[in-house]
């Protein structure tokens, strides 16, 4: 077996560093996710353009260098603009929320398509009917249209957490004590990387199968109310 | 914004995208090359041939690609006797070894998924027909199953396509000078943290987009016999017209 020579605590710590910063950035995508379907659905056309620009440059540009962009180039930018009005202040960005913003900001145009295809499959017909009996677009909202959108956004939104999960490593260059990082760390001290770097995969690998258990029940247990033939 | 910076640093930034997308394509071909057999033993039916390959593959989609090219490129180092021994230590030494290898890996498992998808997908009519005509093993796959296959494998394939060329960032890591890596070297040396940056995601914009223009370009024209025929088409919109 794998002889972790009492570095496996590291280990453990790095899982929990990395599950939390997992939860916040999908709790981020969610909310993210939500705004830009709005924006994406909106009459108004600055609101369908921003939305597109958001889910457009987020595919296209790679993670790391978007991580790089907000840990290294936001701080810089505010810097440099309070400077320009006669202020000189530092700003430093505490790798967690870093770290966590940009992983659910990108993750978020991921999850705008997915609550987009879950808007699109509520039948047409439910909403006017909502609307024919009175109820504001509010209500329609929260009455007929979410409890029905995340039902069929599950399956897509547990894709997205799945891939999210794994894209959490890539903090591990600025410096936060997730996972990799810590299986870097102790790898480094007793000059094994091999069985560090693998002990590490093992664990994602656990996440990541605990994860899709997960998800099956969740739709199992959201689509209960829905008839099979 | 250093305008002037951004333009004296654009034909080292080209350098870096130039090494992007040839690792991106490298690793593709070869990684495809290993993905169609790799689908189809992940469906047959002796459990000796499909479990080592749904092994690799759930291992290689389960875990982040950063920790491969760790496992491979520093994990490596572990094993230096062995691998010295068996004149390999010259290739694991290399970064842009390592950093082809682990790519290759991870591409050929997806898309050997994928593959899998489609292929369990190709209509069983064609295959039905292909069999009655006395087609089998090698020829039925040659001729029908895999042609198919290809096709609907498509759309999901220049997802993966994308997917790698971002993924090829991660590889500044392990030093090497891709157009992430050259951004990073240019952004220690003279700070300009944000133009470069997000000149260098602008270059990758232009990649993807171009990537992504080109695979629709294919699909268009591998969905030919679908579509209507444009004097086909003149009639439809003629008779919707008439009916207005």
């Amino acid at each position: 077996m794998l002889d972790l020579k009492g570095y496996g605590w590291m280990l453990w710590d790095g899982v929990q560093i990395t599950v939390a910063v997992a939860v916040c950035a999908m709790a981020l995508a969610l909310a993210l996710g939500l705004v830009g379907t709005t924006g994406k659905l909106a009459h108004s056309k600055v609101a369908r353009t921003a939305a597109d620009i958001y889910t457009t440059v987020i595919r296209g540009v790679p993670e790391l260098l978007l991580i790089l962009i907000v840990y290294y180039g936001v701080p810089t930018l505010i810097q440099d603009t309070a400077e320009k009005f006669g202020y000189d202040i530092i700003i430093d960005i505490n790798p967690f929320i870093a770290g966590s913003i940009t992983i659910g900001f990108i993750y978020g145009a991921f999850a705008t398509e997915v609550f987009r295809g879950a808007y699109l499959a509520v039948p047409r017909g439910q909403l006017e009917a909502a609307h024919a009996i009175g109820m504001s677009r509010l209500l329609v909202a929260r009455r007929v249209l979410l409890p029905q959108m995340w039902r069929f956004a599950l399956p897509g939104l547990g894709n997205v957490w799945i891939v999210l999960i794994k894209a959490t490593s890539l903090i591990s260059v600025i410096q936060l004590p997730e996972l990799l990082r810590n299986a870097d760390i102790a790898a480094r001290a007793v000059r094994l990387p091999f069985t560090f770097y693998f002990a590490a995969s093992l664990l994602y690998l656990a996440i990541t199968v605990v994860s899709m258990l997960g998800q099956q029940r969740l739709e199992a247990w959201a689509g209960r109310g829905i008839r099979r033939d | 914004m250093d305008f002037e910076l951004i333009i004296r640093s654009l034909p080292k930034l080209f350098e870096g995208a130039i090494l992007t997308v040839e690792l991106t394509l490298l690793s593709l071909a070869i990684g495809l090359c290993f993905a169609v057999p790799l689908g189809i033993m992940y469906i047959a039916k002796n459990p000796l041939i499909w479990a080592p390959v749904r092994a690799y593959v759930f291992y290689f989609r389960g875990t982040p690609l950063l920790v491969q090219i760790f496992l491979i490129y520093y994990g490596s180092g572990q094993f230096r006797e062995p691998l010295e021994a068996a004149g390999l230590w010259v290739f694991f030494r290399e970064p842009y070894f390592c950093a082809v290898l682990s790519l290759t890996l991870n591409t050929a498992a997806y898309t050997a998924y994928i593959l899998r998808g489609a292929v369990r997908n190709v209509p069983f009519g064609e295959v039905e027909a292909a069999r009655a005509c006395g087609m089998s093993g090698v020829l039925l796959y040659r001729r029908i199953v895999l042609p198919k296959a290809f096709r609907l494998a498509l759309p999901a394939y220049s997802n993966e396509v994308v997917f790698l060329l971002q993924s090829t960032s991660l590889v500044s890591i392990i030093t090497l000078l891709d157009l992430t890596g050259i951004a990073r070297i240019i952004v220690a040396r003279s700070f300009a943290v944000y133009e470069i940056y997000i000149t260098a995601g602008i270059l990758y914009l232009i990649v993807t987009y171009g990537v992504l223009f080109a695979f629709r370009k294919v699909e268009h024209r591998l969905s030919g016999h679908l579509r209507e025929r444009p004097d086909e088409r003149e009639q439809v919109a003629a008779e919707a017209l008439a009916v207005r």
